[in-house]
């Protein structure tokens, strides 16, 4: 019969089982949520899992948990499971409420959990003397005569009531609210074609319109970068591995951003400067934004979310290092391509200052001075990924240049580190490792060593070309490999027991080879050696041979020397409307109520039932508590001891 | 005759406030007054509404809880000493003897930890001894290490404004700081539960996760030196923070209290099995009065824990943008909401009590620590204030 099948569903829904089991149900999915991180890049997560776990991943939409069918599913039923327990309740408990229970008999006052027969003289008792014991414990009363006998019918806490009603539609109303605020209407759009997420890098103007969302769309949560002096009527929202356009009714226009230091260094403040030019508006609305503080305007909210770079303007000396060739100068902007011979310059980021935890361990900050982050992208659109600092950095009291490279996005960035000479610049370095690549050069000072090298005849000119062409070799293995590659050299082709005699003669050439290079370098520079190295001079040249030794690992031909910048800030702002928020914060402050009232007012219900006998009145204690029992067992033991003690 | 001779006196809530009582009330009026005045221009509207809120609730708290008046008292005292001690000038945490010893925030957080493991000894030879005197010893070092940490952590506050206006803030704001307020909640709440209950046999538990708290905060001081004022990240420089810490701490404290009652009341209930005449039985407290206290302390914390998690949505939805990001702390907060849900849910409408609830009080325990500790380490968000 329908009707039974209606009533069975009905009953299913409302039943404590199925509610227990979906708070169960949205702790599990919850777990999950936050075990595996959601809303990350899809590559990200094929690195982490393996493209089946991926797949099989992506079907479950475990990467959006919280936005997933399922999950607002198992939300959805909570809601109806919560809706049928409060209509079914409601009815009783209003009855309940108004309800003193003054028409139960002797019988059914016997079937209470605590009841207790008195026996006290006549003369002590009285109405007044009853009921004021009672309303001294705060109840209150109704007094009903039933065939010869009195009944005061009393009861307290009615609020505890109240608080299941007032916490339990406050799940609904929160719940309902936090559906209006979810992506639940970007997805049913999405289900019907409506709209489809960009996943392209592509200009705003380029967007297409069905991946913009007009600025009547009443819930969102948008990010958008906007540069010093620059404004945007649109906002970008992260939706599954791409994003959506939101346009705005107004424009944003962004003055200033300003960062505040504490005197150790760490941030203490960030604020922008906002003006909101709005056709409807007068005069521009003015308004500083700063977090925890945002600008609310028209049900829009404006946060203060981020900042980075605007496009700042960088003067960058290019130093070529895989050619011996002269530096030249190169304008790039932050956030644009520029193109660098067959390569081209991606920069993504230029910070102002980098401050980093003091490598003592001690809770302190030392700013370490400017640095750009960039993409070299050859002509087959492979590129690795740098970061440069613009000044060097010290090190066991020597100060290095500092340049970090990675192929992959994932890897951290691994360092280079180049000496800087005494007027803390690069340019010994780059003069010394350019004349590696020299030919000339090298032939000229392998000569040079040749010649003074007391073992050869200088008549043996056969023997003097062959040792400058070895020379010349491993020279260009260095340059190429380092170290590894002139020992995997040997290891090709020399045989095993003659190997590490032969490496020995190896390094000690090459060494004398670098040395006599160096040496070049330091007269080229108009310093004397005849009188030996100073302790800078040799420590440098340590350093410089130990940079070129790791120089091929840098894997780019050009490095980029931050001269000068023009920084420009942009502030990153967070828009959102939510209307469901009236919903939720008034849900939320019912919640609270109720929870305190059904914790802390539970309802109880005492009878009293009076027969007048000759001498004697007997009475009949009842209670009845719905939590709290422990407490109630000393309320009633205490009324049935007051009772007990009143004399006549 | 008329009169109404049984014992129980009809009193009215405002006639039964003792002399006690009144002075409390006047003392609270005078100091919070002299407080928005003097330092009205470090507070906006908000804060000064915190302020007076804190104020009446301090009443209330103190005309219930006797013993509380005495404490804050003592600590106000001690207090008043130590940033007098110091006027204007950090260094003399130093070079002042008081203050290097006994007031200035880390010697009296020292103190307190020192004295809470010696309560945590005390409970126990109490329960193993049987001897009142015992017990009364652990109940007096409690309340000193109670005094202590909390002197600690309000001349830390007074330090953290010497440092520099602007770094000033109140002690809430890292893992160091949120452990004492720990420990102290949690202290608090189980010395209201054993002057009410009249029972000691609970202090040797309870004081144990205290002293495990103790025991991480001095790893992360000698370890970590992470003992130190640091300024604020602008995310927390909130009136917000005020209230949405401790709130949530009320509910971290009260669920640990449950859950160390859940051991004894396991503890007890294997007892009554296998040796009904032993030890162990006979002096631990009834299983109807632990399921009891279990129930009000689980009822405590989740009625702050929903105050505090409802606290965080609405300052997310001042600093974050959203008032739910489901953001690793966030999720796990309503995990916590939703674990102890269900147990009350079990509890008071299934009827369920006894060793499963208590168990489960055990694990909520773990769930909570998880929550608390567990993401800080294992899960990164924009939570992520107190980094291990």
């Amino acid at each position: 019969m329908p009707q039974s099948t209606v009533r069975i569903l009905f009953r299913f829904l409302g039943s404590m089982n199925l509610a227990i089991t979906l708070l169960v149900a949205i702790a599990i999915a919850a777990v999950i949520g936050t075990v595996v991180q959601q809303n990350q890049p899809y590559p990200d997560y094929v690195l982490k899992f393996g493209p089946f776990w991926f797949e099989v991943f992506k079907r479950l939409e475990l990467f959006n948990v919280y936005s997933a069918p399922w999950f607002l599913g198992i939300l959805g039923f909570l809601v109806l499971s919560t809706s049928v327990c409060v209509y079914r309740h409601l009815p009783l408990i209003i009855a309940d409420l108004r309800d003193y229970r003054e028409h139960y008999q002797r019988t059914a006052l016997l079937r209470q959990p605590y009841h207790q027969q008195l026996e006290l003289p006549a003369t002590a008792v009285s109405m007044e003397r009853l009921t004021g014991l009672l309303q001294q414990h705060h109840y209150r009363f109704r007094i009903k005569p039933q065939d010869g006998e009195t009944l005061i019918a009393a009861r307290k806490g009615s609020a505890g009531r109240w608080g299941y009603i007032f916490s339990h539609l406050a799940i609904i109303v929160i719940c309902i609210g936090g559906l209006l605020d979810g992506n639940l209407p970007l997805k049913i759009a999405e289900w019907r074609g409506k709209l489809v997420v960009e996943t392209r890098r592509i200009p705003a103007s380029e967007i297409p319109p069905l991946s913009t969302l007009g600025s009547d769309n009443l819930s969102f949560r948008a990010n958008v970068d906007i540069a010093e002096g620059d404004q945007a009527n649109l906002a970008f929202i992260d939706y599954k591995d791409g994003y959506l356009l939101q346009k705005l009714p107004f424009s944003i226009q962004v003055d200033d951003f300003r960062i505040e230091h504490y005197p150790s260094g760490q941030p203490k403040s960030f604020e922008s400067d906002l003006t909101i030019i709005d056709p409807a508006l007068k005069q521009p609305l003015k308004q500083t934004i700063a977090v925890n503080h945002p600008l609310n305007y028209k049900g829009f909210s404006i946060y203060q979310n981020s900042f980075g770079d605007g496009g700042s303007h960088l003067s960058l000396q290019v130093w070529p290092l895989q050619r011996d060739g002269q530096p030249f100068e190169l304008k790039a902007t932050v956030k644009a391509h520029t193109p660098l011979e067959q390569q081209t310059l991606e920069i993504s980021d230029f910070r102002p200052f980098n401050v980093t935890p003091d490598a003592s361990g001690n809770k302190q900050f030392v700013n370490v001075g400017p640095s750009f982050q960039y993409k070299l992208r050859d002509a087959t659109g492979v590129a690795n990924e740098y970061l440069t600092y613009m000044l060097p950095n010290q090190q066991q009291g020597r100060w290095f240049f500092v340049s970090g490279m990675r192929s992959k996005v994932a890897e951290p960035f691994e360092y280079w580190f180049i000496p800087a000479d005494q007027q803390q610049s690069l340019q010994r370095f780059m003069r010394f490792y350019q004349d590696l690549h020299n030919q000339q050069k090298l032939r000229q000072i392998a000569l040079d060593a040749v010649d003074s090298s007391k073992s050869i005849q200088p008549a043996d000119i056969k023997q003097r070309q062959t040792v400058v062409a070895f020379m010349l070799k491993l020279a260009s293995q260095f340059v190429e490999g380092g170290y590894p590659k002139i020992a995997a050299e040997i290891e090709k082709t020399v045989p095993e027991d003659q190997r590490e005699q032969v490496a020995g003669l190896y390094a000690l050439t090459l060494q004398k080879l670098l040395k006599n290079l160096y040496l070049d370098v330091l007269h080229q520079e108009g310093i004397k050696t005849d009188a030996g190295l100073s302790e800078f001079d040799n420590q440098f040249f340590t350093d410089a041979v130990e940079a070129a030794n790791l120089a091929h690992f840098y894997g780019s031909p050009w490095l980029l020397e931050l001269k000068q910048f023009q920084h420009i800030e942009a502030t990153g702002l967070q828009i959102t409307r939510s209307p469901g928020q009236w919903l939720v914060f008034p849900g939320c402050l019912l919640l609270v109520l109720g929870v305190f009232c059904m914790f802390y007012l539970p309802q109880r219900r005492i009878w009293l039932l009076l027969e007048p006998q000759a001498g004697t009145a007997s009475l009949l204690l009842a209670g009845q508590a719905v939590r709290n029992r422990y407490d109630f067992d000393r309320e009633f033991a205490l009324l049935a001891q007051q009772l007990q003690s009143f004399k006549s | 005759m008329k009169s109404l001779e049984y014992s129980y006196q009809p009193v009215s809530y405002w006639q039964s406030r003792t002399a006690y009582d009144s002075v409390w009330l006047l003392l609270l009026l005078a100091g919070s007054s002299y407080v928005a005045f003097e330092y009205r221009a470090l507070m906006d509207g908000y804060e000064q509404a915190i302020l007076v809120f804190t104020a009446l609730m301090l009443v209330v708290l103190g005309w219930h809880w006797h013993a509380l008046k005495t404490l804050l008292l003592v600590v106000t005292g001690f207090s008043l000493l130590a940033v007098n001690s110091y006027g204007t000038d950090l260094g003399r945490g130093e070079t002042a003897f008081l203050l290097k010893y006994l007031w200035a925030s880390q010697s009296a957080i020292m103190w307190m930890s020192a004295l809470y493991v010696m309560a945590t000894v005390c409970y126990l030879a109490a329960l193993l001894s049987n001897r009142l005197f015992v017990g009364k010893v652990a109940s007096a070092l409690t309340w000193s290490a109670t005094a202590m940490g909390l002197t600690g952590l309000l001349v830390r506050w007074r330090e953290s404004y010497l440092m520099s206006a602007d770094i000033g803030h109140i002690p809430v704001s890292n893992l160091y700081e949120v452990f004492i307020l720990f420990a102290l909640i949690t202290a608090l709440l189980y010395l209201h539960y054993e002057q009410k209950y009249q029972t000691r046999s609970l202090g040797a538990f309870v004081l144990l996760v205290i002293s495990a708290a103790v025991g991480f905060l001095l790893w992360y001081t000698f370890d970590r030196h992470a003992d130190g004022i640091q300024p604020l990240v602008p995310a927390l420089n909130s009136y917000w923070m005020k209230i949405h810490v401790p709130a949530n701490f009320v509910g971290y404290g009260a669920f640990s209290l449950a859950a160390m009652i859940g051991v004894v009341f396991i503890l007890k209930n294997r007892a009554q099995q296998l040796n009904p005449q032993g030890a162990i039985n006979s002096r631990l407290p009834d299983l109807a009065l632990l399921d009891d206290v279990m129930y009000k302390a689980i009822a405590l914390g989740f009625a702050f824990f929903t105050l505090a998690t409802i606290l965080g949505a609405l300052w997310a939805a001042e600093a974050w943008g959203g008032y739910w990001s489901w953001d690793p702390k966030e999720t796990w907060a309503l995990i916590v909401w939703l674990n102890y849900a269900a147990w009350l849910h079990m509890r008071l409408t299934k009827g369920w009590n006894g060793n499963p609830m208590a168990w489960w009080a055990l694990v909520g325990f773990f769930v909570t620590l998880f929550a608390f500790l567990g993401v800080n380490m294992f899960l990164s968000g924009l939570h992520s204030y107190g980094e291990l």
